[in-house]
């Protein structure tokens, strides 16, 4: 705990050069924005590849796309939106600004590793996007990659795609673990004054967790993609049976496909909750802030995120229940991927609850919660088909599966990076984004997505297959579901090409929004109390901030604005540690609490 | 208030659109109808859920929207509140469990009047097998697949002798009888899906999976591949055809053991032998002989037709082109086709069977 005592005395070494400063930064703002402008711009990539998927579910044929470029198009619209986008910009991104700023800390404790955490990063991301320009194109194994298919003959990609997906894979987990016990270890160690871990913002406590489990989560896929590459490249058998493929028999003997899809959702399940956490998190956040109230249990939404994070490694197989494993594993995997309902559920009635008697003001921010906590409820409870057993079975691998997911950790995520850029872009820049634009772009976003995926779900009730290239002549398909596939595409490319209209906001605001103050939402948390806006190099200028209660004090009962920072002191405004404490001034008062050495203790309750 | 009126209208539509929608689960052909009831029961459930949540939300808005001089309540949790919403949750999951796993655990216990069958899949195309008079399958290994032995069965195993072999995607089903279907696949992962059927599961090579189910209905089903396996994967189509005792025991008796499977390679004309090469190296799984849009270019009437090439010419389809793709299939590729031909390798007097078979599917002639 020496470090918070040291960063105050540190003289600060300003970088002056413009490659220093912007390019090889160790600042973890910047690198925060480097890492999310990546994200964002891979991510409109991935975009424009689910509108050409699109095309070719709704208009067969117009576009002249074969089964092979379609395949392709797939593969990577997933991959990347999973790991390239979400996962970097939640944590990357948002956990690179927020944990910083909002624990009262200079910088992340390693800013060196930090830098080479963003630019191996952008080295995934060059192999990723080279494998479009390679013979035979990228990968099109479908994101999941599951062996053998991955890697055998009749996949698109077998050459160089699926190789330069490893890769880069690889890559990334070597940056995401860069990144992840950077977060971890700054978020444990480099607390300000009175910062206890019970007083950290929902946001850090969602990127907190998400960041172990993804520190945990992530080596399954790095050593399944490594032997992954040793079947393709060595002609080892980990995950490749004896085949007869096309006539020939294969090379591989004794292999178990069924070992990589354990290890690959061993990883993936964790995954969903890598980018859900910290967007419950943030969510929370917004939500507190836009509707002047307390977070409601904020307890509870803590130890919901620890038991989520905890039940999520338990989960994994729903994705296989019809797979091939051991049937019996069906009843246990059914039982532990229900129960995770019950702590996600708490956290839905939360967010209302801190809606119920709020004092809810309409902002674009607001509205992109308002539309997350609907989306998310809607994909949350399709879950509950999907998680039990038997219900899952004439469900998995339809558009059921693909209108739930889309919803569940697609959309939702997605709502909560728009709401919280909205939010914190008047920190990151220093000016406003644009309100009209915001909600024009807000409308179309939500109520778009709303009509592509509610539908969706029906299409797949009735059978519909996914990752159907063409799904003409069956007889299970009435016409009419082409006519609600024609619909959905219209749909999703209104939409798609909506994002544009934000993408125009961020550059345009950047230049010409009005300024923004130094807290224009009137926020309690500590990012708000920087001395400049943007914050400079350093966050906090000569003296560290001191934290004195915990940062949800909207509209405490004895002060006179309807949000006290989280620096005002006792003598100013009385903390409440609970609903019911008698408070005394003095008493209440953390810093009379500190253990001797100028440094809080670890945890207050 | 505008933004509440919007939520509102979107609650609304979605739960009209539930009763309306004309996509509903797909009529019923087997004994799952457990499955559809506790589906339709899980419906209810986090029906109820989604709209008390959603509609407490637009409540919230409408009712405490921002107004100027009111400050929101200060609260911090409600222990009571939340421990009483804990339970209420508990017990709706159970709810929806407890059924669940009640008829999951049917679905995993096979029924001892159970007839079986086995589903043999490939890229792109399925098979299918019986165990014949004696009831038992002969034991198999992918060492001996060949073109006369699409199972592989052990021709040394007595068991396998009357094992009844099925080529060409189409199987029949007695109606009512419990079945178990093994499932087993040459390459790589498949998905055994019959929307009607609704039961599912995967094809992984070098392992058994099965499940089981009564078909209930007479008629003709779709099979669909339902687990991605490559670029033909949406194109790998079966048909189960379900009928009554007599209808199925006719089909049954037209059917070749797999004695006569081995023994009818010898004596056969070039064209039989073309065709059963045709099916057995999956030749079919792209190509198809009735005109219909797959894979790969139609074998019905390419022979003496001219093809339009990616690279803008245009070839006659004769002999030498034939043998040309089949063993070099991207050397003249023809437009509009994805590249994700193998090339074969065929002796010389079976590419004289392919191409008998071929010529024979077209009424064009070439005059030399």
């Amino acid at each position: 705990m020496a470090y918070v005592h040291d960063a105050e005395h540190e003289h600060l070494h300003d970088p002056t050069a413009f490659w220093e400063k912007y390019i090889f930064s160790q600042d973890h703002k910047v690198i925060a924005i480097q890492y999310s402008l990546i994200a964002i711009g891979v991510g409109l990539i991935a975009l424009f590849l689910s509108a050409l998927m699109r095309m070719q579910i709704g208009f067969p044929g117009v576009l002249d796309m074969d089964s092979t470029e379609y395949y392709q198009a797939m593969t990577m619209h997933g991959m990347i939106m999973v790991i390239y986008l979400l996962t970097a910009l939640f944590l990357g991104g948002f956990g690179n600004y927020l944990i910083p700023l909002m624990l009262g800390a200079r910088d992340m404790v390693f800013p060196f590793v930090n830098m080479l955490s963003v630019w191996f990063y952008f080295l995934s991301v060059i192999v990723l996007l080279a494998s479009f320009f390679v013979p035979g194109g990228p990968t099109g194994a479908g994101w999941t990659l599951y062996p053998p298919q991955a890697i055998s003959q009749g996949t698109p990609g077998v050459e160089w795609g699926i190789i330069l997906m490893l890769v880069s894979l690889i890559i990334f987990i070597i940056a995401a673990t860069m990144g992840g016990l950077n977060y971890v270890t700054t978020v444990l160690q480099a607390r300000t004054h009175g910062m206890t871990l019970m007083r950290m913002p929902l946001s850090i406590w969602g990127i907190f967790v998400a960041t172990i489990l993804a520190l945990l989560a992530f080596p399954a896929l790095f050593v399944s993609g490594i032997m992954m590459l040793f079947d393709q490249i060595l002609g080892t058998s980990f995950f490749m049976p004896d085949m007869m493929q096309f006539g020939e028999k294969g090379e591989h003997t004794g292999g178990s496909p069924i070992l990589f899809q354990h290890l690959f959702w061993f990883f993936g399940h964790p995954e969903v909750y890598i980018v859900a956490l910290p967007a419950f998190g943030l969510i929370s956040d917004i939500i507190s802030v836009h509707a002047r109230r307390a977070v409601f249990g904020y307890q509870m939404m803590v130890w919901a995120i620890v038991v989520i994070g905890a039940l999520s490694f338990i989960v994994w197989a729903h994705h296989m229940y019809v797979a091939g494993m051991n049937p019996y594993f069906g009843f246990f995997f059914a039982v532990t991927t229900l129960i995770i309902a019950v702590p996600t559920a708490m956290k839905v009635y939360n967010w209302l609850f801190t809606l119920w008697k709020g004092n809810i003001h309409l902002t674009v921010p607001m509205l992109f919660a308002l539309a997350f906590i609907m989306t998310f409820v809607a994909g949350g409870l399709t879950g509950l088909f999907l998680g039990n057993v038997v219900i899952d079975i004439p469900l998995s691998d339809t558009y059921f599966v693909v209108a739930h997911f889309h919803m569940v950790m697609g959309v939702a995520p997605v709502l909560v990076v728009f709401a919280a850029i909205y939010h914190w872009y008047p920190k990151i820049t220093g000016r406003m984004l644009n309100d009209t634009i915001g909600k024009i772009h807000f409308w179309i976003t939500f109520i778009g997505t709303y009509l592509i995926y509610f539908p969706m779900h029906y299409l797949g009730l009735q059978g519909m297959p996914r990752r159907y290239y063409l799904s003409e002549n069956y007889q299970f398909i009435p016409e009419s579901a082409y006519a609600m596939n024609e619909f959905i595409t219209v749909v999703a490319l209104v939409v798609g090409i909506s994002q544009l209209l934000y993408v125009w906001n961020l550059g345009y605001s950047y230049f010409r929004g009005p300024i923004a103050d130094a807290n224009p939402w009137k926020a309690c948390s500590l990012e708000w109390c920087t001395p400049d806006t943007p914050p400079k190099h350093g966050n906090w200028g000569d003296a560290m901030p001191v934290v004195h209660r915990w940062p949800y004090d909207f509209a405490v009962p004895e002060a006179e604005l309807d949000y006290t920072l989280q620096t005002t002191p006792a003598s100013e405004v009385p903390v409440h540690e609970s609903d019911h404490d008698e408070v005394t001034l003095a008493e209440a008062d953390d810093s009379a609490k500190d253990d001797g050495d100028g440094v809080p203790s670890l945890v207050q309750s | 208030m505008i933004v509440a009126i919007i939520f509102a209208l979107l609650l609304l539509a979605s739960v009209i659109f539930h009763f309306v929608s004309p996509w509903q689960i797909s009529p019923l052909g087997s004994n799952w109808g457990t499955i559809d009831d506790t589906l339709s029961f899980t419906f209810l459930v986090t029906g109820i859920f989604f709209i008390a949540i959603v509609a407490f939300m637009i409540y919230c808005v409408y009712k405490y929207q921002a107004k100027p001089g009111r400050k929101s309540e200060y609260q911090r949790e409600d222990k009571k509140l939340e421990n009483r919403l804990i339970w209420i949750t508990t017990a709706g999951i159970c709810l929806l469990l407890a059924p669940g796993l009640i008829v999951y655990s049917d679905f995993v216990h096979v029924p001892d009047d159970a007839v079986e069958f086995e589903a043999l899949g490939e890229q792109w195309t399925w098979s299918f097998r019986l165990p014949g008079d004696d009831q038992i399958f002969g034991r198999t290994s992918i060492n001996m697949m060949d073109d006369v032995n699409n199972f592989g069965i052990d021709p040394e195993d007595p068991n396998g002798q009357d094992d009844i072999i099925v080529m060409g995607n189409k199987m029949h089903l007695l109606l009512d009888q419990p079945v178990k279907v093994n499932l087993r696949s040459k390459d790589v992962l498949h998905d055994f899906y019959v929307p009607e059927f609704r039961g599912k599961m995967d094809l992984i090579p070098g392992q058994i999976t099965y499940f089981w189910f009564t078909p209930t209905v007479e008629g003709t089903f779709d099979l669909a591949c339902a687990e991605y396996c490559g670029v033909g994967h949406y194109n790998m189509r079966g048909q189960m055809i379900v009928e009554e005792e007599q209808a199925y025991d006719d089909w049954l008796s037209s059917q070749k053991t797999f004695a006569q499977v081995l023994a009818g390679g010898e004596g056969e004309g070039l064209v039989e032998q073309g065709e059963r090469l045709a099916l057995n190296r999956g030749c079919l799984a792209c190509h198809s002989i009735d005109g219909s849009p797959a894979l790969g270019p139609g074998w019905k009437d390419m022979y003496g037709r001219y093809e339009k090439l990616t690279d803008g010419t245009e070839v006659l389809v004769d002999e030498a082109y034939l043998v040309e793709s089949i063993v070099e299939p991207n050397a003249k590729m023809v437009d509009g086709y994805p590249p994700v031909m193998v090339a074969y390798d065929f002796s010389e007097e079976q590419l004289d069977a392919l191409l008998a078979y071929m010529v024979s599917l077209s009424s064009n002639e070439i005059a030399n």
